[in-house]
This record gives structure tokens, C-alpha cells and sequence, in this order.
């Protein structure tokens, strides 16, 4: 053990991913007015399905999420709880053109639509109950 | 029950490849502090066989099944197993990578690609996140994009 670098980095990385997961716990699954979302707005022909008459929850998934089936059944439970609220679950996969389009980084992304398919909130990583239900309030205001 | 009817995969208790992940964070520090080619080789096998066989099959599943879980208790919920698998298949692509680096005598490319498995193990054990699993849509973007330049 006489060359300290490879122990050296390994206190760096260390130190480093805790910062990053920290922030990051914090940051997970916030629903946000997203930078590039004014103006986004997102048709029934684009899902593929037709929206909520009030609002529409859009959920971006992989096979290779581990979070996206939870966050599934908790939109589906929070959906079908809000009458005029659906939710439109798109495999990304094949559907690059609206990752591409609507900017989808990262799964679980959820987009919380008004009437209109106007992109309201939208969330990276999977969002609380509470996150949902009043990104949904703001979705159905208007 | 509708996700058997599916043909859905195979269902995991979670929290075995979370214990996976804090051994993998174990085994890379001792790497990097002693830049021991063999024992990053060593964790390339095991990765392979997580990504291979599935991670129960693989060694620290094993050790999980053995040793951790029968003082846990069933687990609350499974999880899909694909996309802790794939996390694997990425691990063992850095795994390998270093292993060729230390053994041919090239330390920086073994402690890069130690450091960037290191990252990712860590995350997983301390938070929970798969970052092999994060960036996946990042790569299939990516491929696409490749794909359509070429034509």
C-alpha cells in the first residue's frame, strides 16, 4: 500500500455520491413548473390516448425502473379517486418521439396536464401522494 | 395477480439487492485502496452472474437468502427483478474495464472505472437509487439519435 491515490479517490467518490444523493432525495419527484414547459402542451393524438376531462396524469416508464410500478399505483389510485382525472401511462421506449418532445430525461417523469394537454407540473423521479393531489388542484383551477 | 397473467417477470424481495449493493461498496473500497486487479476481477464474475442468472442466483443473493433474510421477515412488496439485473450488466461493464486496466498495468484506467462502479454501488446502498437504471432511457435516446444520423 505505498501509492494512497486509489484510497484517496475512494473518500472522494464517497463523499461526493452523499452530497449527490442527498440533494438529489430532496430534489426526487418534486412536481415543478418545469424551465422549457411553457407552452408544451401535449394532444390526445400525441398520447395515443384521450385525456382526462379535467386533467390528465402522464407517466413516462421503462421495463428498467424500479420505481415506475409504484409510482403507477399510486396514479392509478390517486385517478380514479378524482373524477374528470385519468392516467395515460406511455412506455418510452417506443414512444421517443415525446420523450424527445416533451424533454423526458429520466423514469418515472410525470406530467400533470390541464383539460387543455397545457403541461402544468411536471415531476422526475417518483412524486409523494400530497405532490400529486395538489399539482392536480392546480391542473383542474384554471 | 393481473401482472402474472401478463407474463410479467420475475418478482424479488428488494432489499436483496440493496444488501448486493453495500457488499459491492465494501469490496470496491478494498480495490481501491490496494488496486488489487484479481479482487476487481473477482467482483466482474460476480456482477456477471447477477446479470446472467439473476441475483438471487448470484453470489451475495445467495448470501442474502442465507444469512440476511431469514432475520428479516417476508419483505413488505417485490419488485421487478429486470431492473436491478440490467444495474449489473452495467456494473460488470466497469468491473471488467478496471480489472483489464489494473492487471495490464494502465492504475488510472483501473481506479476510473473502480471509482464510477464505486459511485453507483454506493448510491444504491445508502439511497436506494439505481443509477444503471437512470440512465437507460439516456441510452436508448441516445442509440436512437446514433441510429438516425446513420441512415
Amino acid at each position: 500500500m505505498s501509492d494512497p491515490t486509489g484510497l484517496i479517490v475512494a473518500v472522494v467518490v464517497l463523499a461526493a455520491a452523499t452530497v449527490f444523493g442527498l440533494v438529489r432525495a430532496r430534489r426526487d419527484g418534486r412536481l415543478r413548473a418545469g424551465r422549457g414547459d411553457a407552452g408544451l402542451r401535449l394532444s390526445s393524438g400525441e398520447l395515443g390516448e384521450s385525456l382526462g376531462d379535467r386533467a390528465t396524469l402522464v407517466q413516462f416508464s421503462t421495463s428498467f425502473c424500479a420505481t415506475c410500478p409504484g409510482t403507477r399505483r399510486l396514479l392509478l389510485d390517486v385517478a380514479s379517486g378524482t373524477p374528470g382525472v385519468r392516467h395515460v401511462e406511455i412506455d418510452a421506449e417506443q414512444r421517443l418521439d415525446l420523450v424527445r418532445h416533451a424533454e423526458v430525461m429520466r423514469t418515472p417523469t410525470v406530467l400533470v396536464l390541464d383539460r387543455d394537454g397545457r403541461v402544468v407540473r411536471r415531476a422526475s423521479g417518483p412524486p409523494t401522494r400530497d405532490e400529486v393531489v395538489s399539482a392536480l388542484e392546480l391542473a383542474t383551477a384554471s | 395477480m393481473s401482472d402474472r397473467a401478463l407474463g410479467a417477470p420475475v418478482r424479488v424481495d428488494p432489499r436483496g439487492p440493496r444488501f448486493a449493493a453495500v457488499l459491492t461498496t465494501v469490496v470496491l473500497v478494498v480495490v481501491l485502496a490496494t488496486g488489487s486487479g484479481p479482487l476487481l476481477a473477482a467482483q466482474a464474475v460476480v456482477f456477471a452472474l447477477g446479470a446472467g442468472l439473476g441475483l438471487r442466483r448470484a453470489p451475495y443473493g445467495w448470501l442474502y437468502r442465507r444469512l440476511v433474510r431469514p432475520r428479516l421477515g417476508p419483505p413488505q412488496e417485490l419488485e421487478d427483478e429486470r431492473p436491478p439485473r440490467f444495474a449489473q450488466a452495467v456494473g460488470f461493464t466497469f468491473a471488467a474495464v478496471g480489472a483489464v486496466g489494473y492487471l495490464s498495468g494502465a492504475t488510472w484506467l483501473g481506479i476510473a472505472a473502480t471509482a464510477l462502479a464505486l459511485a453507483a454501488a454506493f448510491l444504491n446502498a445508502a439511497f436506494g437509487y439505481c443509477l444503471g437504471c437512470e440512465i437507460y432511457l439516456l441510452v436508448v435516446r441516445a442509440r436512437a439519435r446514433l441510429g438516425q444520423a446513420a441512415r
